[in-house]
C-alpha cells in the first residue's frame, strides 16, 4: 500500500491507470460480449448464400424475390415464399422434393440435390422473408423416453388427423386427380414433423397450437412402433389393405387351389398294355 | 321300339340302322391302359416309398410343432416375422398337406385303377316301397289317434301356433324406432368445439391457413372451468359411442375471400374457418382426407367428393347431399363455440327424410 501511495502522483501514474481500465474493460467485454456478436455476422452470409442459391434454382417458379408466380390461369404456379418458414424449405429441398424437375400434380421425394451446408442457408435466406416455422429441433421429434400410454395416445391422434389420407399403417394412400399421399414408413422424424407443420402440396397444416408439440412426438413415437411392429401374423403384403390382400387371395390362394384340383383329377402317366 | 319316350314325353325318332334306336352308338368305356406302377415293380415300391416318406415327414413336423409350440419366444422374431406363429403355421400347414399329397398320391400311384360305371337310380321309388310307406303312416295316424282325439291334436297345433309369437316379440329388439335422434345432434349453442383425442378448446388464432382440425364437441371431454374446477365429461360409455358417430366435425381455415357461401351459409364460418360434418353424406364414412390447395374433401370409401369452399357441395362421387356445416362463432374466452345444431341431419340420407 505505501507503494502505491507514495508514487500516485507520478507524473506517469494517470497513463497506468488508463491502461489498466482499458485492458480491464476489454477483457471484461470479450468475457461477457452477447455469444450472437459472431453468429449474426455468419448469419447474414448465411442469408447471402442462401439468396444465390435461390435466385439460381429457384426464383424461376417462385419469382426472384420469393414472391410467387401465377400461372395462365390465375392459380399458383410456384407460391410465395414469404413467411413459409425454414421449416418448410428444410422438408420441400431436405426431401428432393424441390427444386422440382418438372411442373406435375405431385412433387415426388428424390435424392436431394443440395447439400445439407446449402439446404441450410436456402432455409436462412426464406426465413429471414417473413416469420415462419423454423426447424425443429432434435428434442421435438426425438422419441426416445415416451412410454407406452404416451405412444398408445400417439396411435389415437394418428389414427384421427392421419389415417384418412395415409392409410392406418401409415403407407399411404390415394387423392384426388391423380396425386397420392406418401408412404410415411422409414421417413427421417424430422421430415414427418416439419410437414404437420407447414403442410407441405395437397396436406393440410397441423399447427402447433391445435396439435401440441408433445403430441406430434407422439404422432412420431407411434409411427416408429408401427415400423418397428413384426408381422405376427405373416407378411404385411404392403400394409395396403384390401387391395393386395385380395390380389393375394384370389391369385395366388385361388389359384394354387386350380393347380391342385387339376393335379387330383389328372389321369396320370399310362403305358400300353403288357404284350401290345 | 315304339315304347320308347324321352323324358318330356315326346317320342325318340328310331333310327333305322340302329337295334337300340340311338342315333350314335355308345362308344363305352376306352380301352383300359396300365399305369406304370402296374406293370413295373420297381416303380411300384419307388412310388410305395414315395408315400410312405410323405406320411414320415408329416409325423415328423406334427411333432416339430409341439417342441416348437413349447421351445420358441413369442416375442423372437425371425425375417421380420413372428417366430413362433411361422413355426406353428409352417409345420402344422405342411404335416397337413403332406398327409393330403400323400393320401391323393397313393391313390393315384397305388390303388387298384380299373374303371366302372355306376347309373343313376331313378329318383321315383318302387311301387312297392311306397305302398309299404303309406301304409304305414296310415297305420301310424290310427294307432296315435291323430284324427280320432281332436282335442290332443288341436291343443298341439294351439301349442305349435304360439311358438311363432315369442320370434316376432323379439324383433320389438329390433327398435325402438329412432324418432327425431337422426335429426339432431349434441350440438347446441356455445358448446365448444375442442380437438379430438386430446379435448383442448381452439381458439381462431391458432388456426393457420391450411389447417385441417378434426374436433368433436367440449360434452365428451371433462372441461376446465376459469375458477379451476374440472366438469366432467358429459356422455360416456354406448351414449358417447351413439353421439360421437353423428357430432364429429372437422375445421379447416382458407382465405376469405376463397369462400363462396350459398346464401344461408354466408355467415356460418369465422374469419375464414369453416366447420362441417365429419360423416359422408352418402353411406356415413367419417371423412377428413383435405387436400388444403384445392378446398376439396374427398371420402376415402367412395370418392364423394365435397367442396368445403362452395358450401360443402357434391363435386364428384355418389353422394347425394351436400355436407352439412355447423355454424360457429366465439364465446367470451376467445374460444370457437358452435352458434346452434345442424340445420338438417348429418351423415347419410334414410328412408324418412325423403
Amino acid at each position: 500500500v505505501k507503494f502505491l501511495s507514495s508514487r500516485r502522483r507520478h507524473p506517469l501514474a494517470g497513463l497506468v491507470v488508463l491502461v489498466f481500465g482499458l485492458v480491464l474493460t476489454g477483457s471484461l467485454y470479450s468475457a461477457f460480449r452477447p455469444a450472437s456478436a459472431d453468429q449474426s455476422s455468419s448469419d447474414t452470409q448465411l442469408i447471402s448464400q442462401g439468396r444465390r442459391l435461390f435466385v439460381a434454382s429457384c426464383s424461376s417458379c417462385h419469382g426472384l424475390n420469393a414472391e410467387g408466380v401465377l400461372s395462365k390461369h390465375n392459380t399458383n404456379f410456384g407460391p410465395p415464399l414469404i413467411g413459409v418458414g425454414a421449416a418448410a424449405v428444410d422438408f420441400q429441398v431436405g426431401t428432393g422434393r424441390m427444386p422440382a424437375a418438372r411442373p406435375g400434380t405431385q412433387m415426388e421425394a428424390r435424392t436431394p440435390v443440395f447439400t445439407a451446408e446449402e439446404i441450410r442457408a436456402l432455409s436462412a435466406y426464406v426465413a429471414s422473408l417473413g416469420p415462419g416455422p423454423a426447424i425443429p429441433s432434435k428434442n421435438d421429434y426425438d422419441t426416445q423416453g415416451l412410454t407406452a400410454e404416451q405412444i398408445a395416445q400417439g396411435g389415437q391422434f394418428f389414427r384421427t388427423n392421419c389415417t384418412a389420407c395415409h392409410n392406418y399403417t401409415g403407407s399411404g394412400g390415394t387423392l384426388l386427380h391423380g396425386r397420392y399421399a406418401p408412404s410415411l414408413l422409414g421417413v427421417n422424424p424430422v421430415y414427418v414433423y416439419e410437414a404437420m407443420l407447414t403442410g407441405p402440396q395437397a396436406m393440410p397444416i397441423f399447427s402447433d397450437g391445435v396439435l401440441a408439440p408433445q403430441e406430434k412426438r407422439e404422432i412420431i413415437g407411434y409411427l416408429q412402433s408401427l415400423q418397428d411392429q413384426p408381422g405376427y401374423g405373416g407378411s404385411k403384403l404392403g400394409g395396403l389393405g384390401p387391395v393386395s390382400e385380395g390380389l393375394w387371395g384370389w391369385g395366388a390362394g385361388i389359384g394354387a387351389l386350380i393347380l391342385a384340383t387339376v393335379w387330383i383329377s389328372n389321369n396320370g402317366g399310362r403305358v400300353k398294355k403288357k404284350g401290345q | 321300339m315304339s315304347d320308347l319316350t324321352s323324358t318330356n314325353g315326346h317320342p325318340l325318332v328310331e333310327h333305322p340302322d340302329r337295334a337300340d334306336g340311338e342315333p350314335i352308338p355308345n362308344p363305352g368305356l376306352p380301352e383300359h391302359q396300365p399305369r406304370p406302377t402296374d406293370v413295373d415293380p420297381a416303380l411300384e415300391r419307388r412310388a410305395e416309398r414315395q408315400v410312405a416318406a410323405m406320411f414320415g415327414l408329416a409325423t415328423l413336423l406334427a411333432l416339430a410343432f409341439c417342441v416348437c409350440y413349447f421351445t420358441i419366444d413369442p416375442e423372437a422374431t425371425v425375417f421380420g416375422y413372428g417366430a413362433l406363429n411361422l413355426a406353428l403355421g409352417g409345420t402344422l400347414g405342411l404335416t397337413m398337406l403332406l398327409i393330403g399329397v400323400g393320401a391323393i398320391q397313393w391313390a393315384r400311384k397305388l390303388m387298384t385303377d380299373h374303371e366302372i360305371i355306376e347309373y343313376r337310380h331313378p329318383v321315383r321309388s318302387s311301387d312297392e316301397d311306397r305302398e309299404v310307406a303309406l301304409t304305414q303312416f296310415r297305420t301310424g295316424s290310427a294307432e296315435s289317434g291323430f284324427g280320432r282325439r281332436t282335442l290332443v291334436r288341436n291343443s298341439l297345433l294351439g301349442a305349435l301356433g304360439v311358438l311363432g309369437l315369442p320370434a316376432v316379440v323379439l324383433l320389438r329388439d329390433l327398435g325402438p324406432l329412432p324418432g327425431t335422434a337422426l335429426e339432431h345432434t349434441v350440438w347446441r349453442r356455445g358448446v365448444r368445439i375442442v380437438n379430438d383425442v386430446a379435448g383442448t378448446p381452439i381458439k381462431p388464432e391458432d388456426v393457420e391457413l391450411g389447417q385441417l382440425i378434426n374436433a368433436e364437441p367440449a360434452l365428451f371431454f371433462p372441461q376446465q372451468k376459469p375458477n379451476g374446477t374440472v366438469v366432467p365429461a358429459e356422455y360416456e360409455g354406448t351414449e358417447l359411442n351413439t353421439e360421437k358417430a353423428k357430432a364429429a366435425v372437422i375445421l379447416v381455415r382458407m382465405q376469405e375471400s376463397e369462400i363462396h357461401p350459398i346464401k344461408p351459409q354466408a355467415n356460418w364460418g369465422y374469419q375464414g374457418i369453416l366447420c362441417y360434418s365429419k360423416i359422408c353424406t352418402h353411406v356415413g364414412c367419417p371423412i377428413s382426407l383435405w387436400e388444403h390447395q384445392t378446398h376439396q374433401l374427398l371420402c376415402p370409401c367412395h370418392q364423394s367428393t365435397f367442396d368445403l369452399a362452395h358450401s360443402g357441395r357434391v363435386i364428384f362421387g355418389p353422394a347425394a347431399r351436400s355436407l352439412p356445416q355447423l355454424p360457429i362463432g366465439i364465446d367470451s374466452d376467445g374460444y370457437l363455440i358452435a352458434m346452434h345444431d345442424f340445420d338438417e341431419p348429418v351423415g347419410p340420407s334414410y328412408w324418412e327424410r325423403g
